[in-house]
């Protein structure tokens, strides 16, 4: 994986149909011709472009994004576990394995905070999350953890590159 | 902002999807089609018409329930740093503090959670500098003391479909 900082070249016209497809796709049957015409391209060219965007990983892909709440998933927790360097890669895989689990990462761990691994996990309850939780700390012997259920969702949104 | 500030334990109706509305939402959610006729080509892999698909599609976008049609793209790849951060907020203030953080565009999510670092928040900006002053900026603006900041070293799963048939 590249470190952070390390984007590719990317042109302005890059910039502003990057910036474009961060938002949301317009109404009508033909969509792509509709932000073809406000970016003042042709159609075939900036499906070209964003095929090429998937093709790279600049994109990893192009879809709906689903509220999770909205799906019948009510609850979701947020789950930091301490697990040792060594361990990361295999405990990892494990905890991404989980329908339930829809992000994993590795964060920088402090001597105050030794949690390294952070889950999300979604269920239709905290119950059910709390069972997601002991299955995962079951298979992976993890038992130092702290599950931070959501109290309030103030924000929400996707990233809108480039668009200052 | 979606939704405003919404509590999650809230009751709210449970939705209901017709198998039909079920295919979409996962076909939709795994590759919506990049091409000039989207529902078209939607609807084949559905079974159903252009003019179906489009109709239930923008049904499911008025009800809330899509979010958004677009680009999913690779943060680093387009050379952005981003961050969570946790703030330990003295629960009367909760509310005030995350009506800062939310004025900043590049923070995308922003939670109450249970515990004693109880707001977390994530942003992500265009270089690590600028992630630095807009982080420092918000904890001078509110004021809290108690911050942690955890910038991924690794991202294992980062996943985006919810799955609707079953």
């Amino acid at each position: 994986m590249k470190p952070s900082g390390d984007g590719m070249e990317l042109s302005e016209l890059d910039r502003k149909i990057v910036n474009r497809l961060s938002g949301d796709l317009p109404d009508g049957m033909s969509p792509f011709a509709t932000v073809a015409r406000e970016l003042g391209l042709g159609e075939a060219e900036l499906l070209e472009k964003v095929t090429g965007y998937a093709n790279t990983g600049i994109m990893r892909r192009f879809g709906a994004i689903v509220a999770h709440r909205r799906g019948g998933y009510a609850a979701n927790a947020l789950v930091a576990w301490v697990v040792p360097d060594d361990k990361v890669a295999g405990v990892a895989h494990v905890m991404s394995d989980q329908d339930e689990v829809s992000h994993c990462y590795e964060r920088l761990r402090y001597r105050q905070w030794r949690y390294n691994i952070y889950t999300m996990i979604h269920g239709q309850s905290r119950d059910d999350c709390l069972k997601v939780v002991e299955r995962i700390a079951a298979r992976t012997g993890r038992r130092d953890y702290r599950v931070l259920f959501t109290v309030r969702e103030f924000k929400k949104e996707s990233v809108r590159y480039f668009d200052r | 902002m979606m939704g405003g500030h919404e509590a999650v334990s809230e009751e709210r109706e449970p939705e209901r999807f017709s198998p039909l509305e079920k295919k979409l939402l996962d076909e939709a959610q795994r590759s919506f089609p990049v091409c000039s006729r989207p529902y078209a080509e939607l609807g084949a892999r559905a079974g159903c018409s252009e003019q179906e698909a489009y109709d239930i599609i923008q049904d499911l976008r008025e009800r809330g329930i899509i979010r958004r049609i677009g680009g999913i793209f690779s943060s680093q790849a387009l050379g952005y740093v981003s961050e969570l951060v946790a703030m330990r907020v003295p629960p009367e203030r909760v509310e005030q503090v995350a009506r800062i953080v939310n004025e900043y565009p590049g923070v995308t999510h922003n939670y109450e959670r249970e515990g004693e670092y109880n707001l977390w928040f994530t942003i992500a900006e265009e270089s690590r500098p600028e992630l630095d002053r807009v982080v420092a900026e918000i904890i001078g603006r509110t004021n809290v003391e108690q911050v942690i900041r955890l910038p991924a070293s690794r991202k294992f799963k980062t996943m985006v479909i919810v799955p609707f048939e079953g």
